[in-house]
């Protein structure tokens, strides 16, 4: 079972979509999962024959637990990396290879136990100092009631706990171990069972339904009827780990967008109607341009320090109508020409709301803006969604009263904010980012 | 296009840009962006297929006009040679 989000603990299986003896390749879909937000289309992570499906349609498993049993069709497993990888699908960020390189692990070596398949620091990190006794993950975790109180509070999956008690039983202490250090459950030992999880699409609940047998969707139904509860549960455990390990601060500027919309209306009237650019495009790209500069607020706190990232992943708040929200990355944006930037927008939008995102597009956002201003607020303080270790809020754009050479005139603005982690940077720091966030707006044609 | 033509089309290109709209409910002067909370890009999807399927340019400054479900039947059939009921 694949993780496709911080906030994502389980998942039910609705439908299999593969057979017993069918050959599958690498990147094929698979399976329908759902999870508490959206219905996932599953991409097998490995090509060979299906063995076993262990796992029936209908039933809900935590992440990590393994889905069916792949064996190589060839004696000897051919590296992840020379898959036919899916566009813009990559199994490794820049830093873990960087990482796997610095240690000595073969990546090709390594499940990822990451959305999408992704090997993460963590698993690097396993493989490079592994613990005396490895099982794999069991069905059925043996815990004391003190360490699933635990889990449950810390948002913990049990089953990606190395027990460190009897038996392997987990201890209250293996739990706040794991919460301090989770990125993904432990798999990486599992290397003879290739675990179905890797690329996966989301897909609208309804049209899931559909397509599911009749179990399935009496499931899938089930399930949406305890959506809210459970999407709002896995939100709190969260955004409580957020607060209560992240010292926040928080910093705000008022940016003046004449010249910036300006710009941008000069550009439109010469632009055919599908290549036209909205404010948000030139704000992410700005945000993605400003976290390039400022790499100290791009990246992730990991095992009690900053490791800054590679690339630019920006997590774009998207709500979904009917409620509900989906960050996909907007990736390397401060690379993309702003045409690029905007097509990639419409389409990533688009494709949250009505279900089809990739398990690639939604993992390891390096910094995440949350703009709330077509909701019509000036601004937005957000919570920083951990490991990142900052977020940027953009208000309403809005017509106010600024100082233009002694005179005062009418102007747009927007409202941004940035709400960053003390313990990866100071003060200083995330105003030297909202300051070149204004200086990059105000030369527009460079964006 | 006649005024009739063009407010179909306009539903229709509505409801493809925003799923599950429910424009029954909104009133044909009362504005349908604030009313369905299209965000920017919803209002683009809309307005790029409402080009597609009539052909006009659209320009940016002509949005004004296409806020209401009466304006845009008004600037579509005006647009392209159909009648107007009455002066927007």
């Amino acid at each position: 079972m694949p993780s496709l989000g911080a906030d994502m603990d389980e998942g039910t299986l609705v439908e299999w979509l593969t057979t017993v003896g069918a050959e599958v390749a690498r990147g094929e879909v698979v399976a329908v999962v759902e999870t508490a937000k959206s219905t996932i289309e599953v991409e097998c992570f490995e090509s060979g024959t299906v063995t076993e499906l262990l796992v029936e349609p209908g039933t809900t498993v935590p992440v990590g637990t393994p889905l069916a049993v792949i064996s190589p069709t060839a004696p000897v497993r051919p590296p992840p990396a020379r898959g036919p990888v899916p566009a813009g699908d990559a199994t490794a960020t820049p830093l873990v290879r960087h990482q796997a390189a610095e240690e000595g692990v073969e990546l090709a070596a390594l499940h990822g136990s990451g959305r999408g398949g992704r090997i993460t620091r963590s698993d690097v990190s396993r493989a490079a100092h592994p613990a005396p006794s490895r099982h794999p993950a069991p069905s059925r975790v043996h815990a004391s009631p003190l360490a699933r109180r635990l889990a449950e509070s810390l948002g913990v999956d049990l089953s990606a706990v190395r027990g460190s008690g009897r038996h392997g039983a987990v201890k209250a202490d293996d739990v706040r171990a794991a919460a301090g250090s989770r990125t993904g459950p432990d798999q990486a030992a599992t290397v003879k069972e290739a675990s179905v999880a890797a690329g996966a699409r989301r897909a609208p609940k309804a049209a899931a339904s559909d397509t599911g047998t009749s179990a399935a969707a009496a499931a899938a139904a089930s399930a949406s009827a305890s959506t809210s509860t459970s999407d709002r549960a896995a939100i709190a455990r969260l955004m409580s780990r957020a607060k209560r390990e992240i010292p926040h601060y928080y910093l705000s500027t008022t940016i003046d967008l004449a010249a910036a919309l300006e710009w941008m209306r000069r550009q439109n009237s010469t632009r055919p109607v599908g290549e036209r650019l909205v404010p948000a495009a030139l704000l992410l790209k700005a945000v993605a341009s400003a976290a390039r500069e400022v790499p100290e607020l791009n990246g992730h706190w990991t095992d009690g320090r900053f490791v800054a990232a590679a690339g630019v992943r920006l997590g774009t708040a998207v709500s979904v109508r009917g409620g509900g929200l989906v960050a996909p990355a907007l990736a390397d944006a401060d690379r993309m020409p702003l045409t690029d930037v905007m097509a990639t927008l419409k389409d990533l939008v688009s494709r949250a709301r009505h279900g089809r995102l990739r398990a690639s597009e939604t993992a390891d956002p390096t910094l995440t803006v949350t703009n709330l201003g077509d909701q019509g607020v000036e601004s937005v303080f957000g919570v920083i969604y951990p490991p990142q270790v900052a977020m940027v809020g953009l208000g309403r754009v809005t017509e106010r009263p600024v100082a233009v050479a002694g005179m005062i005139a009418l102007h747009p603005t927007v409202t941004a904010t940035l709400s960053a982690d003390h313990r990866a940077s100071d003060g200083a720091t995330g105003a030297r980012f909202l300051t070149t966030l204004d200086r990059l707006l105000q030369h527009p044609e460079d964006l | 296009m006649n005024r009739e033509e063009a407010l179909e089309t306009i539903r229709a290109v509505i409801e493809e840009a925003v799923p599950g709209a429910d424009l029954s409910a909104v009133p044909s002067d009362e504005n349908f962006r604030e009313r369905l909370e299209m965000d920017s890009l919803d209002f683009l999807a809309f307005v790029e297929a409402l080009s597609g399927r009539t052909g006009l340019a659209l320009p940016e400054q002509d949005y004004p006009a296409l806020a209401t479900l009466d304006g845009c039947a008004d600037y579509v059939a005006g647009h392209t040679g159909g009648a107007q009921s009455e002066p927007a």
